[in-house]
């Protein structure tokens, strides 16, 4: 499954070229927002850098099981022999890899556009992106399979995720900032135990619901 | 039955009215004020036990398919989401004169809001779906992450700021109340959770009439 995925995203390359394009487009209409003010953009930094992370990963996510639906490979999906959760992970490493992928992007970005020295805290930056993107890219696979199937699918998306991911928002804003400020890891030691908490519980409801979500 | 059921909880819910306004002792640092918490708390405890019985009742039909799982589910959600929001806005009124402000961002006024707009988001959901069944199935995984998030949302929240009082009740030591608060606050407490059951019952009711009509 994340053979299949990955494969057909290396041969298109459409997400990731249109993710690409619209991170880059976020950097602008932030920059526009806030002014030139270096100041008050260094304040609102970590939150801006996640903002660009929740916005591209809600695109992402959201098309997870769309295309099954325009390739008519959703009748496929469903008599596949075996067990459903394997389809699940293997949506979610799928997305996992293709938001980091992006998320790795966007961070050159910011660090090239807002003049930050990424390279000192780029190890702690790490383990937090890592902690925040598996817990938005395991619910974000659930509700996406789920959204899939509804009219208005755009709209709803989104509205489901956002209140479900506020957690996950205020704890990687809150541990980018500290990990920003050069603090250590060990000063958000609550903050990341409650990431990975977010990451257990997420994927393993999203494991155990997802036959459910796939029924026929 | 429901007659019955009413008519208890109105005459608990007039008990509770009477003991918290009329017969409590006014508060000595907030006056009236503060009265707005045989309202406040009790609606807040109605709306945890809400979404708790929509984590029973969706688990329950995942498991047996029972339809009368899922209209419990529908029906505790939707009352949920009247409590929370009459919580919030009881909370909004006695937040003006004590703080001086409607809102602010404190840590339980945020992580009520964040369960208010979880659960809309739930009622929306099975709003979009047609097909009875499958809004069914869908509600229920939304109604298990939920309340699996409860948790997770309330130390974010928490850790991210507070400024709210420290609750009164169920905390170790000595009670710092009055008796007559407290059992003013009970009665209020009985009242509100009957208020809850008659409620969901008759919802749930409706839902089940309404299936049948179309069926």
């Amino acid at each position: 499954m994340v053979w299949k995925d990955l494969l057909v995203e290396r041969r298109s390359k459409e997400t990731l070229n249109a993710l690409f394009f619209f991170g880059l487009l976020l950097l602008f209409v932030f920059q526009f927002a806030l002014g030139p003010d270096r100041e008050r953009l260094a304040g609102t930094l970590p939150g801006l850098l996640w903002l660009g992370f929740i916005l591209s990963g809600l695109l992402a996510l959201g098309r997870t099981f769309v295309v099954e639906r325009e390739n008519d490979c959703w009748e496929g999906l469903l008599l596949a022999p075996g067990d459903k959760s394997a389809i699940y992970v293997g949506k979610l490493a799928g997305n996992l890899l293709l938001m980091l992928a992006i998320e790795a992007i966007l961070l050159v970005l910011f660090g090239f556009f807002f003049n930050l020295d990424l390279a000192n805290v780029l190890p702690g930056l790490a383990v937090v992106i890592a902690l925040g993107t598996v817990a938005l890219a395991a619910v974000g696979t659930l509700f996406a399979a789920m959204t899939a199937q509804v009219r208005a699918r755009e709209l709803l998306f989104p509205v489901l995720l956002l209140p479900v991911e506020a957690p996950v928002l205020l704890a990687t804003v809150k541990a980018t900032e500290a990990v920003l400020l050069g603090e250590t890891l060990g000063s958000v030691a609550h903050w990341l135990k409650l990431l990975a908490a977010a990451d257990v519980v997420y994927v393993a409801v999203g494991v155990l619901t997802f036959d459910f979500v796939l029924e026929a | 039955m429901r007659r019955l059921l009413g008519g208890v909880t109105l005459a608990g819910l007039v008990a509770g009215l009477v003991m918290g306004f009329a017969i409590a002792p006014r508060e000595a640092t907030q006056g009236n004020v503060q009265r707005i918490m045989y309202l406040h708390v009790p609606s807040v405890w109605v709306a945890y036990l809400a979404f708790g019985v929509v984590l029973v009742a969706s688990v329950v039909y995942l498991m047996r398919r029972a339809e009368a799982a899922d209209r419990l589910a529908h029906a505790s959600a939707e009352v949920g989401v009247l409590f929370t929001g009459l919580t919030i806005a009881t909370g909004s009124i006695w937040g003006k004169p004590t703080w001086g402000a409607w809102w602010t961002w404190d840590a339980r006024l945020t992580s009520v809001s964040i369960l208010f707009v979880m659960y809309l988001g739930y009622l929306l959901l099975r709003g979009m779906i047609e097909d009875r069944e499958r809004g069914a199935r869908f509600a229920a995984v939304l109604g298990i992450v939920a309340a699996f998030n409860v948790p997770l949302v309330h130390f974010s929240v928490y850790w991210w700021r507070t400024l709210h009082q420290p609750p009164s009740l169920m905390k170790p030591g000595p009670g710092t109340m009055p008796d007559i608060i407290v059992a003013a606050l009970l009665v209020n407490f009985a009242a509100f959770t009957l208020l809850y059951v008659y409620f969901v019952t008759r919802r749930a009711r409706v839902l089940r009439l309404e299936a049948e009509a179309e069926a």
